[in-house]
């Protein structure tokens, strides 16, 4: 099936665009049925929709870039794979009896450069999302990835990770199983590697369980991904004592890639095609590749010490007080 | 606003409201506290005498920072370090309250600048780099002060080549500083990750409560992970949980006791024996 088959969902703010759209498919078709010529208002109608779609989408305010976060067609781990890599072999299990599927991951080659490319993984239908647990990793999860960490690590693979989870899934055996020490022990275990680690939030960064993957050398964030400590609906029903102020929690959390460079949380944000990823899957893996390589190349030259030491002090920078 | 959604928002409200009275509200006048677990009530002078344990059924009461380190440090050992680090607001954050009016409220009811105290002490003469939680102050949350304090301790540790402990009490990553907090538990956990390449041994001590961010960061990452009797610990909140998996949990649930059948942590200990189990494991692992 092509990109083009698919047709995309429509979320609430972007409907003023498609009535502007319906009326010009209207116009040609009452143009094709009267042989009334109406090309000098569907030029203008053209135009409109043009400048239109421009205003729009330059300036989503935070809200709309979440809900664009969150498109259930936006592009998951394995597009980017398919689009990115001209080698992926996936590698299973956490060794220890579970193979949490909420987590993906396997030795890849992008543009010639040999990686372990690790992310988690979002379904685009109920069936898939049931099987991936909606993109919440069970501690097994960052048990497997830490898995490929240490095994990239011994074979002097630079590590990617693409991440877009709501967070680590709040149930009973992840409790039991300990889903803060896995959590825990990758962040830790991420500081030691000695080979190049790049963290792209692709779609939610949501709270611990996108941090679990995002101990990295370069943090980068897509145009309209968000990276936060928490949900903005949690945020809400906690400090507002209502999940409905999730908008007004949604700025007050900073939480776009503009917000997150001031504060030296990320380092670049990548553009996604117009509208965002789920309008071109395609055109938004050649973007995100475009940059990996960069970063790729970026640390090639460095030592395990310098990449070790290079990851501390971004971390070490990080927060703001006065002293 | 439908019915349903004005009972589910009172529904919410008295949660909220029980959540924040079981440890806050302690005291029936000035001289009587109630056990939570076993509702006697107390006169406050032995509980006091008693580590704030309760005499009947051994229910450990939170304590304070403060307290906490008269308990364990030798007598006028303990030298505070950091204490110049103060929170700001880096993101003018404000939800009901500003978080600026929201530091100035815990500041006063808890008496320190942040949810953390750190510092070195001697623990029956051994020297050791400790951090030391305190709820009181905003929930014991993590934001930029606690992971800069925690973080320099570590590294003091690292530098002076001693063991340090970190006691943990805490509801997780303060949200008024949204991912600047998040930061804080990779930059704590790098500091360990450099304490374990040092081999330089990092105790933690669960202390109730113990979640989220604490949890998954410097918390349960300890050489030795060890749980105050009766703490709950956890990464989720127990309602989170029950509302995603749409069950019931059973009663001790995230409990010390039930992450030890579950072996999430090395052992159990009563407020009463913490010093000397401290000390013992300090010696056994000094290559003295």
């Amino acid at each position: 099936m092509s990109e083009n088959d698919k047709k995309v969902q429509i979320l609430d703010f972007e409907k003023p665009i498609y009535t502007i759209q319906d009326k010009i498919e209207e116009l040609k078709q009452t143009s094709k049925d009267t042989h009334i010529n109406y090309d000098d208002e569907i030029k203008k109608l053209e135009e409109q929709t043009k400048v239109y779609k421009k205003e729009l989408y330059e300036k989503l305010e935070p809200y709309q870039k979440l809900q664009i976060a969150r498109h259930p067609q936006r592009p998951n781990f394995m597009d980017y794979v398919h689009f990115m890599c001209e080698d992926f072999i996936e590698f299973h299990g956490d060794r220890h009896g579970y193979d949490d599927k909420a987590i993906a991951g396997g030795i890849a080659k992008i543009d010639g450069h040999k990686v372990m490319l690790i992310g988690t993984m979002k379904g685009k239908s109920t069936k898939e999302n049931l099987e991936c647990n909606f993109g919440m990793p069970q501690p097994q999860g960052y048990r497997k990835a830490l898995r490929l960490f240490e095994h990239a690590n011994r074979f002097d693979l630079p590590i990617i990770t693409l991440i877009d989870t709501m967070g680590a899934y709040p149930g009973m055996m992840a409790e039991e199983t300990g889903q803060g020490e896995a959590i825990a022990v990758n962040l830790k275990e991420m500081a030691k590697l000695g080979v190049p680690v790049i963290a792209v939030i692709t779609g939610e960064g949501c709270s611990g369980g996108a941090l679990g993957l995002a101990v990295a050398n370069k943090v980068m964030i897509l145009e309209h991904a968000y990276y936060t400590v928490i949900s903005p609906e949690g945020c809400a029903s906690i400090l507002w004592k209502d999940a409905s102020m999730a908008k007004v929690a949604t700025d007050a959390l900073k939480i776009t890639g503009e917000d997150l460079l001031k504060y030296d949380i990320v380092d670049e944000v990548i553009k996604e095609p117009i509208g965002g990823a789920h309008y071109s899957a395609e055109e938004m893996s050649s973007n995100l590749k475009t940059s990996l390589i960069k970063a790729l190349d970026e640390f090639k030259n460095m030592s395990p010490e310098e990449l070790r030491t290079h990851r501390y002090s971004k971390f070490r920078r990080m927060g703001v007080f006065q002293h | 606003m439908t019915l349903t959604d004005w009972f589910n928002k009172r529904k919410m409200q008295q949660i909220a409201a029980r959540d924040n009275d079981v440890h806050i509200d302690d005291s029936i006048g000035k001289l009587w506290t109630l056990c939570y677990n076993c509702s006697s009530q107390l006169p406050k002078k032995d509980l006091e005498n008693n580590l704030m344990v309760c005499p009947n059924c051994d229910y450990h009461f939170r304590i304070g920072a403060k307290d906490r380190i008269k308990l364990i440090a030798d007598e006028n050992s303990f030298t505070e370090m950091f204490s110049n680090i103060k929170p700001c607001d880096p993101l003018e954050f404000v939800d009901t309250q500003s978080y600026k009016l929201r530091q100035e409220q815990a500041h006063e009811k808890s008496g320190l600048d942040d949810a953390v105290i750190t510092g070195t002490c001697l623990i029956s003469g051994y020297k050791a780099a400790i951090a030391v939680m305190d709820f009181e102050y905003m929930g014991g949350s993590m934001g930029s002060v606690v992971g800069e304090k925690i973080t320099r301790i570590l590294e003091y540790a690292l530098e002076n080549k001693l063991p340090s402990i970190v006691f943990t009490a805490s509801g997780g990553a303060r949200m008024q500083e949204s991912a600047l907090s998040l930061m804080q538990m990779a930059k704590t956990s790098c500091a360990v990750a450099r304490l374990n390449e040092a081999k330089l041994l990092y105790i933690t001590v669960l202390t109730e409560p113990t979640f989220g961010g604490v949890t998954a960061s410097f918390g349960t990452i300890g050489d030795i992970i060890i749980a105050e009797k009766g703490a709950r610990i956890g990464f989720a909140g127990r309602r989170v949980i029950e509302q995603t998996i749409r069950q019931k949990l059973p009663a001790d649930f995230q409990t010390a006791e039930y992450l030890l059948k579950y072996g999430q942590i090395d052992f159990i200990v009563e407020r009463k024996d913490m010093k000397e189990k401290l000390a013992k494991l300090i010696a056994l692992h000094s290559k003295e």
